[in-house]
């Protein structure tokens, strides 16, 4: 009895189930980071001409 | 009175030093590459040993090499949950926000190794014992365990309070545990179809260095493998939630009103 199959379904599973959770992992992450510092920029600027606004006597 | 402060608070004064997002974010940058490389080569060399160079078992042939993955993902289910539980504890005793958010990321990556686990015992179990499944003690267990951590993916998230459902998945996690020395010795308690464990702590191994060392590097590989997708998990989400305070905060909310 050839143990071959057994062998190459176990390996693929392994190999697939490590991409999609990897992969999954840093398109997250990188998605994750755009949006924050895109949001982080947004609210740097609109602190900024307020605090020049409070600093005029 | 006494000043001095109890085991207790010193321990959560030193888990608490990490509970700083930012602080745990920069970590966490700086740990990833270590974390990312070393599992992928680790696991190539180990996986490619035990596939192409290792020597086919006089018993079992060549369906011993499904053992290169078997065994890390069960050791890997268990140190998961483990981990799991551990994250209960900080949650329960100290309140560790990052606690919760590491367990909400370990329970779809420790249930998806506990059904690799699942899926090569099975594979390995059809050519060697001629049947995919059996109600024997270890496989049982195990699958006990897939179930602890699905229970545990859907409580944590079954709640409108985010803090109810943290609660509730810690203490599941934590009365769960049991099942891990169940697990571990079910091979001594029971007469099991399963194999008594090759490696423990107390004794020499039982297999030959040639098929140890790729044993040995594709475990350490998939280890830090799982510790690197748990890390990037775990900063998604604290940048998760950053973004969710950002855009509720209510100098937001006035501008966009």
């Amino acid at each position: 009895m050839t143990h071959l199959p057994y062998i190459l379904a176990s390996y693929g599973l392994a190999t697939a189930m490590a991409l999609t959770l990897s992969i999954g992992a840093a398109l997250r992450l990188r998605r994750d980071r755009a949006r924050l510092d895109a949001l982080e920029r947004t609210s740097a600027k609109r602190t900024a001409p307020s605090a020049q606004a409070g600093a005029t006597p | 009175m006494n000043a001095t402060p109890t085991f207790t608070a010193r321990a959560g004064g030193f888990f608490h030093r990490y509970a700083n997002p930012g602080r745990f974010l920069k970590l966490g940058a700086r740990l990833q590459p270590w974390l990312t490389w070393p599992a992928v080569v680790l696991t190539l060399v180990g996986l490619g040993w035990g596939l192409f160079f290792s020597p086919a078992d006089w018993q079992q042939g060549d369906s011993v090499r499904i053992m290169y993955i078997h065994v890390p993902a069960a050791m890997l289910a268990s140190g998961g949950y483990a981990g799991l539980a551990l994250c209960g504890v900080l949650s329960l005793v100290w309140r560790h926000p990052l606690a919760d958010l590491a367990a909400v990321e370990i329970g779809p990556v420790g249930a998806c190794i506990t059904a690799l686990c699942l899926a090569t015992g099975s594979l390995w179990g059809k050519p060697m014992w001629g049947t995919w499944w059996v109600w024997d003690a270890r496989l049982t267990s195990v699958l006990v365990l897939f179930f602890l951590y699905l229970g545990h993916i859907a409580l944590i998230r079954a709640f409108d309070d985010p803090q109810r459902g943290y609660r509730a998945a810690a203490i599941l996690a934590l009365a769960g545990a049991v099942d891990l020395p169940i697990i571990k010795f079910s091979v001594q308690w029971w007469n099991t179809l399963h194999q008594p464990d090759s490696i423990t702590l107390t004794g020499a191994p039982t297999m030959s260095s040639s098929m140890l060392w790729p044993l040995g590097l594709s475990t350490l590989g998939i280890s830090l493998g799982f510790a690197a997708i748990v890390v990037a998990r775990t900063r998604a989400a604290v940048m998760e939630s950053r973004i969710r305070a950002l855009l509720s905060s209510p100098r937001r909310k006035g501008g966009a009103a």
